[in-house]
């Protein structure tokens, strides 16, 4: 399988004012490694503010302008950079995008699907696909009309998902697609990535539903406070997480209904404040004398499977 | 404390699909209800009818037998789209301080970092808003909490802390709580009964 993008080491900042024209740097992410190949499916996990979201923008070039972006990112071992992302994003990379606050709340779903249109016979074939997309998702004729807030939360889903399919994207990112669907739905959008995948389009699936995520995804990344602390493999998640590395992931893991419901206290360092050593060491069981000072590497445990824990460094 | 809605029908629009039809629901302090169904058939709609949120609707919403007091509404709603139901040209601490003051220790058990008070909305993730929206809805004059997919935004770890504080606030203050989600493992271990929409939904 071919490399479908490759980010390596990326930092995001942003500044910000404070007290009049004080500026200051916001670290979100730090140092941050990840890897698509064609037909593959990732899934990113991690904790709420991690940083997950953000990634997704930057890829596609629409962080807000006080943004400060860092470190490379290859497309098909091109430079990504912002002429390029201009050029691919709504084409070959395509966003399904968080919340529903990204349609337009004064136009009809049909008409903001479509896009804009050259000609009239360019926004027939773009009708008639839409229509064709819409009607896979369940989506009856009656919704072309209808204005957003007339949407279920899942119908509103539904309509991000097939905005993304119009353009024939190699490279789709879904930014917690599946909140909000019932089990039935959830698993008719797994299969749509299952199908991208097949098709050969790459896939950034970020989510907070581990299950969704280990159903379709080839590998499953975790982020926590801006870092991917792990990259396991989907069958690492099963018994009691024994096979997890990161003791972030294992309490992930544990944290979910069925598998207990537990709390792990404290909370991830705050933007900002990016501690020199491990991020995780104020929540963490395990830790060793340097944990607080230096910060551990992510290093490869075997072909797939990365840590960054320096309880795996020999 | 009860609160009931009796006979709830309800619709768009006249042109558009009814999407209630004679829906009985009834809440109370003593249980923790659930409410599940599938996207689309009238969840959302119905939290919003019972928090007042709708108003044009058949049928009646009772609070002990009497109406909905006017002014504070005792029936909270909790969104499923925190960055919707926040004005984006407020401050944090203005969207929280709309509805209360909210004491510091609160503020710690919902992980929330004082220093994101003076932010706007566009400057948090949806987990840390979704986290504003919860403790927003908690006011000390709040009855019944209607929570339409509250940690659907939220990691697994966060999901946990948010639910064991909203659940120690609902048993201290004995107050009502409506869960409504998709994740059955989860009613599972929240609620003591679970109601299907589609049950009591005569469409």
């Amino acid at each position: 399988m071919n490399d479908l993008i490759n980010v390596s080491n990326i930092s995001i900042s942003f500044t910000q004012y404070v007290k009049g024209l004080n500026q200051r740097e916001l670290k979100v992410i730090t140092d941050l490694t990840l890897d698509i190949k064609e037909g593959e499916i990732v899934a990113v996990l991690g904790s709420s503010g991690s940083g997950k979201s953000l990634l997704a923008h930057a890829i596609l070039g629409i962080l807000p302008h006080n943004a400060n972006l860092s470190g490379t990112m290859m497309y098909k071992g091109e430079v990504l950079n912002s002429e390029l992302k201009e050029k691919l994003r709504g084409d070959e990379i395509a966003l399904i995008p968080q919340s529903v606050n990204f349609l337009d709340p004064l136009m009809k779903v049909s008409d903001q699907v479509i896009g804009e249109c050259k000609d009239e016979a360019e926004e027939k074939e773009k009708r008639a696909k839409q229509r064709a997309i819409f009607e896979k998702y369940g989506l009856s004729e009656e919704v072309d009309d209808m204005y957003p807030f007339q949407l279920s939360g899942g119908m509103a889903r539904r309509v991000l998902v097939s905005t993304a399919l119009l353009s024939n994207p190699k490279l789709v990112i879904a930014d917690e697609p599946t909140p909000g669907l019932d089990e039935k739905s959830v698993e008719e959008t797994l299969n749509h990535l299952r199908q991208m995948a097949e098709d050969n389009v790459g896939v950034l699936l970020i989510t907070h539903d581990i299950d969704a995520a280990l159903k379709v995804a080839n590998r499953i990344a975790i982020f926590y406070s801006g870092y991917v602390i792990e990259v396991a493999n989907v069958d690492d998640f099963s018994g009691e997480g024994e096979n997890l590395l990161h003791p972030y992931t294992k309490s992930l893991y544990n944290a979910l209904p069925e598998n207990g419901f537990n709390l792990t206290l404290g909370h991830q360092p705050l933007h900002g404040e990016i501690p020199s050593g491990c991020p995780y060491y104020d929540r963490c069981d395990h830790r060793l004398e340097n944990c607080d000072k230096i910060r551990p590497n992510l290093i490869s445990i075997d072909e797939n499977k990365k840590v960054r824990c320096f309880k795996y460094e020999r | 404390m009860e609160l009931t809605a009796k006979n709830i029908s309800f619709r768009y629009s006249s042109s558009s699909r009814r999407i209630l039809k004679d829906v009985n629901i009834s809440i109370d302090n003593k249980k923790i209800l659930g409410l599940f169904g599938d996207s689309g058939s009238g969840k959302s709609s119905l939290c919003k009818i019972l928090a007042g949120h709708i108003n044009k609707y058949e049928g009646e919403v009772r609070l002990d037998g009497n109406e909905i007091p006017k002014g504070f509404n005792p029936v909270q709603l909790i969104y499923q789209h925190p960055e919707k139901v926040m004005n984006p040209k407020w401050k944090m601490h203005e969207v929280l301080g709309e509805s209360w003051d909210v004491p510091d220790d609160l503020l710690e058990d919902f992980g929330i970092q004082k220093s994101w008070l003076n932010r706007w909305p566009a400057e948090l993730s949806g987990g840390e808003l979704q986290r504003f929206s919860v403790l927003r809805a908690l006011n000390p004059k709040t009855k019944f909490l209607i929570a339409d997919e509250m940690t659907t935004m939220l990691d697994a770890i966060t999901q946990v802390q948010i639910f064991e504080s909203v659940l120690k606030i609902v048993k201290e203050r004995n107050m009502g709580l409506l869960v409504v989600s998709h994740d059955r493992n989860l009613m599972d271990i929240i609620c003591d009964d679970v109601i299907y929409l589609d049950d009591i939904n005569h469409v």
